[in-house]
């Protein structure tokens, strides 16, 4: 069984609990407009490699994961190859490494679900709570429905997931549609902890030139990102 | 005051004393008082003088150009008498530089020339009849060894100045008095008389005879300050301040490349819990004694050219204090002294000095883990080393000189070596011992090689030829050097406060590890060709495919690394050491890897001539793609049981990286580091600062005159840095997550 992976970062720490080896898949069937990583998109590019391969890649690092740390499949998207993640996870597991899944939700829950079950926990990235608004933003009119769908599975079974959404001004920087996300938040038990991030422009540079759209588009603020905070974390 | 006797009431045994009365601590930092009023405004004058420094010609506030320091030589000096609790200082003014000759005349006035003073002629005079360290080298080094010196092939070599890296015993003035010692160095003196006499015993006897003399000028010094130092010290106060006073002392008498301060936390913690536990003295009044006592290492200089800053930037004393460790019983040694220690870098804010070293093990208390990485996070100010490690061979009792150096305090002191070249001995393998910069030959005149392309084979074959010159070469030098310091330069004081039978070692050290371990991995895994010009000296080289880099926890170029490091000291070993010294080796390169960089010609990995090295075991800049994990576990891999001296890896890091709260970041770091250390990695420095942050103060220095950064081993203030130097730190490998 082989993956395409993009690359490979030993030391995540800030994508999911504790000290993480996160691998970054290729391939992503969204077209976010903020998105920090368009060079993971085709899934024709990145490496070729097998699930022993990255399972001796991360053996070295176990030390470092005892905090609560392990493996998150990040990407791209590593649900558009949920076969390669579901070996993959089986064969972290057998050497006793917890799995997150780091997803947009774009792929239907019918399509992955085993890869799903399979995995420790979730980071869920929430691109808007607004059908037309997530449309807008990630180029796909099936994502809203699907994000809802995998999030209510994970409910419904008890696994655990971080929600993340991304901060842009002029698209998700607005308290109305912050407060209806947390009012739908509220609702989910499995929902451990969610994490606004601030959009940035770091990876402006990695997009073809004239298709980034955002360049005029300032990060937020300190004051903005207290207030996002304050919204979606009121009450948990 | 009442202690628990053992061993140490019979002999001299700091240890014995340490552990049979020390109490270990697990709270947290909750009992930690704030800086007192006093505190705040001797902190504050402190500031307005340092200010000025940093703002003098060459960052000299005032320097004596007559006496000749020593123990006993200056008046009494304060910063204001009224304010502090412990007292005492280089010369008879804060900030006031000495002169200090011996080590080398020449550097002391070379030193004045360019800082604007100008040498009181009756001390030229002096030197008449006397010669001073620097020159005595100079007088018997050979060929040879000029040739490979002026070649930079090895460089920062203590032959003009005073060697450092040794550590008096400091507590022992509080522990037993000056009397005591003096007796006791005067019944090991009395030991040395026997049937036949020889140059050995009367080396000691002479030896020893110095040490005397120079406890006696500590008493003299006491005196001056009001203090009779015959005697051991009654409590927490007399306790710090008769061991600063041993620390002074050394300080006065020897501008040493490193002068280190030892392990004193532990020890003085059993007077602050025994005053505590009487009523003698409150939690804020010792936090008070602990910061003015860190103030004044905080204002240790020395007087130093322009050229040593460029190898040694920002003025560095490495005033190493460790902290914390486990017992050879199985307790850990962490007490309250430990986080007041620590506590200094909040009460008085971050500052490079003293080089605050947290000896770390995993089974150290989870509190005291907090609270250091927390200071981490906020001071960059700490650096971390390998007790589990280091324990094993060499106690519970050591220190660190200098940056990664380990050894037993009072019994084991090192003949500091600072460092060879590798990356140019390299380029000499290639080129047949000629200088790719100068095209003197140098080295000795192998077969330069002459393919298309670098053969693995052939390479390594000279290579290994090359290092066995250097290796040579290179431990005369040391062997003449420390011959004549001990001749011209002998620590007294420092020695005086040491056993009589000591461990040495001859401490020598390798640069641009990362540099010859890629060019190998090129020369092995892609095609390099040479680009000669027309003498035939390689100066260029073009290289076609990729090839694995260290830093990413590649076996196949990782253990390249690891072959050149033990290659090079088993080379060393095959020399002559003085004093039959134990030869060790460490990867460490202070800032010197700017200067040594300037000074390599273009190498085989595609690094371009007059590019700095990587610092110590760090791998090259930008070449670890993999995240700060893959480079922690390459450069663990570096063996230690061939860089007993130190292998040192500066880690920086963007705080967004370490997590997303303090909680994270803290938790992360503590992870980290047990982890590293479960896997044989020996320091750690870490930096949790954004690049955003030191771009800033390269523009406004004025906005932050407490910037410290950690860089090879020692902690600066950046805005000390030149800006070749600032460039150079910014331009290193910063975890950031994108």
């Amino acid at each position: 069984m082989t993956g395409r992976i993009h690359s490979y970062e030993s030391f995540g720490a800030v994508d999911g609990p504790g000290i993480r080896f996160v691998v970054f898949f290729q391939g992503c069937p969204l077209r976010c407009v903020f998105c920090h990583n368009p060079d993971t998109w085709d899934p024709a590019d990145g490496t070729e490699v097998t699930v022993a391969e990255v399972v001796d890649k991360v053996r070295d690092y176990k030390p470092f994961y005892r905090n609560g740390g392990g493996v998150t499949l990040s990407g791209g998207e590593p649900l558009l190859q949920h076969e390669f993640v579901l070996a993959l996870i089986h064969a972290l597991h057998a050497e006793g490494i917890h799995v997150a899944i780091d997803t947009s939700g774009g792929i239907p829950l019918s399509v992955c679900k085993d890869a799903v079950d399979a995995a420790d926990m979730l980071l869920l990235d929430i691109k808007a709570y607004d059908r037309a608004l997530c449309a807008e933003i990630t180029g796909s009119d099936a994502v809203f429905e699907r994000e809802k769908e995998l999030l209510e599975y994970c409910e419904s079974v008890g696994k655990p997931v971080w929600i993340r959404h991304v901060v842009v001004p002029g698209y998700t920087l607005d308290k109305e549609k912050l407060e209806a996300l947390a009012e739908y938040l509220r609702g989910f038990k499995c929902v451990e902890r969610i994490e606004p991030l601030p959009f940035h422009k770091m990876g402006e540079h990695k997009w073809e030139p004239g298709l980034y759209r955002l360049a005029d588009t300032q990060p937020p603020t300190e004051a903005d990102m207290e207030m996002v905070n304050a919204v979606l974390k009121a009450g948990r | 005051m009442n202690f628990v006797n053992g061993e140490w009431n019979k002999a001299v045994n700091v240890r014995d004393f340490i552990q049979k009365n020390y109490t270990p601590y697990d709270g947290n930092d909750s009992f930690l008082a704030e800086p007192t009023a006093r505190t705040k405004q001797l902190w504050e004058e402190l500031s307005v003088l340092l200010e000025k420094e940093r703002n003098a010609p060459g960052r000299v506030l005032d320097a004596d150009t007559k006496l000749i320091s020593g123990i006993a030589a200056h008046d009494a000096g304060y910063i204001n008498k009224d304010l502090e609790v412990i007292v005492g200082l280089q010369t008879e003014k804060p900030l006031k530089r000495a002169i200090m000759p011996f080590g080398g005349l020449r550097m002391v006035e070379q030193s004045l020339e360019e800082h604007g003073y100008h040498l009181d002629p009756e001390v030229k005079k002096i030197f008449k009849y006397r010669h001073s360290h620097n020159e005595s080298v100079f007088k018997v080094y050979t060929p040879e060894i000029r040739a490979a010196r002026s070649a930079k092939l090895l460089t920062g070599l203590p032959d003009a100045y005073g060697r450092g890296r040794i550590i008096g015993d400091y507590r022992r003035v509080a522990l037993y008095g000056v009397d005591y010692l003096i007796e006791q160095k005067k019944a090991a003196k009395d030991q040395l008389d026997y049937p036949q006499i020889n140059e050995d015993i009367l080396r000691k006897r002479e030896e020893i005879a110095e040490q005397i003399d120079a406890l006696e000028e500590l008493k003299e010094m006491g005196k001056i300050y009001g203090f009779d130092l015959s005697r051991p010290a009654q409590d927490t106060k007399e306790a710090i301040q008769w061991t600063y006073f041993g620390y002074l002392a050394a300080v006065k008498e020897q501008n040493g490349a490193a002068m280190s301060l030892g392990r004193t936390s532990t020890f003085l913690d059993i007077y602050a819990e025994r005053d505590l536990a009487e009523g003698r003295y409150t939690e804020s009044e010792i936090q008070e004694m602990v910061d003015h006592f860190i103030m004044k290492l905080r204002i240790v200089r020395f007087l130093r050219t322009l050229d040593y800053d460029d190898i040694f930037a920002g003025d560095p004393v490495w005033v190493t204090e460790c902290i914390g460790g486990m017992g050879l019983d199985g307790r850990h040694m962490v007490t309250k002294m430990s986080y007041r220690y620590l506590h200094t870098l909040i009460n008085l804010g971050p500052a490079p000095e003293p080089n605050l070293t947290v000896l770390w093990s995993p089974r150290l208390p989870q509190n005291f883990k907090k609270y250091a990485t927390a200071i981490s996070v906020r001071t960059s100010s700490i650096q971390y080393e390998n007790d589990d490690l280091m324990r094993v061979d060499l106690g519970d009792d050591y220190g660190i000189a200098c940056c990664v150096s380990p050894m037993r305090i009072g019994k084991q002191m090192q003949f500091f070596g600072a460092r060879a070249n590798m990356a140019k001995c390299l380029l000499y393998a290639i080129n047949g011992g000629v200088d790719e910069i100068t095209g003197k030959q140098v080295g000795p005149a192998l077969k330069p090689i002459t393919g298309e392309y670098l053969d693995y084979d052939e390479v390594m074959a000279r290579f290994d030829e090359m290092a066995k010159y250097l290796a040579n070469v290179y431990t005369k030098a040391l062997y003449t050097i420390h011959y004549m310091h001990d001749k011209y330069d002998y620590e007294r004081i420092e020695m005086a406060l040491m056993d009589e039978n000591i461990k040495r070692t001859t401490a020598c050290g390798i640069a641009g590890l990362s540099v010859v371990a890629d060019s190998l991995s090129a020369i092995k895994y892609a095609k390099v060709k040479p680009i000669r010009n027309e003498k035939g000296i390689a100066v260029d080289f073009e290289i076609e495919g990729d090839y694995p880099k260290y830093g990413n926890n590649d076996d196949r170029v990782d253990d390249l690394a690891v072959m050149v490091a033990r290659m090079f000291m088993n080379h060393i070993r095959q020399n002559n050491m003085y004093r039959d010294s134990i030869a060790t080796q460490s990867v460490l390169t202070i800032t010197s890897n700017v200067e040594y960089g300037k000074n390599t010609g273009t190498t085989p990995d595609g690094r371009k001539a007059g590019i700095p090295l990587a610092p110590g075991a760090n791998p090259m800049h930008g070449r670890d793609t993999n995240g700060a994990l893959a480079s922690l576990l390459s450069v663990a891999k570096i063996p230690f049981e061939d860089c007993e001296d130190g292998i040192s890896y500066t880690f920086s890091m963007a705080p967004s990286a370490l997590g997303k709260e303090m909680e994270d970041r803290t938790d992360n770091l503590i992870t980290m580091l047990d982890a590293y250390m479960d896997k044989t990695g020996q320091h750690l420095n870490v930096n949790v600062l954004n690049r955003e942050t030191l771009l800033d103060a390269m523009d406004h220095p004025e906005k932050y005159p407490q910037l410290t950064i950690r860089v090879s081993g020692y902690a600066v203030n950046f805005i000390k840095l030149s800006r070749e130097q600032q460039l150079e730190v910014i331009s290193r490998t910063f975890h950031e997550k994108m």
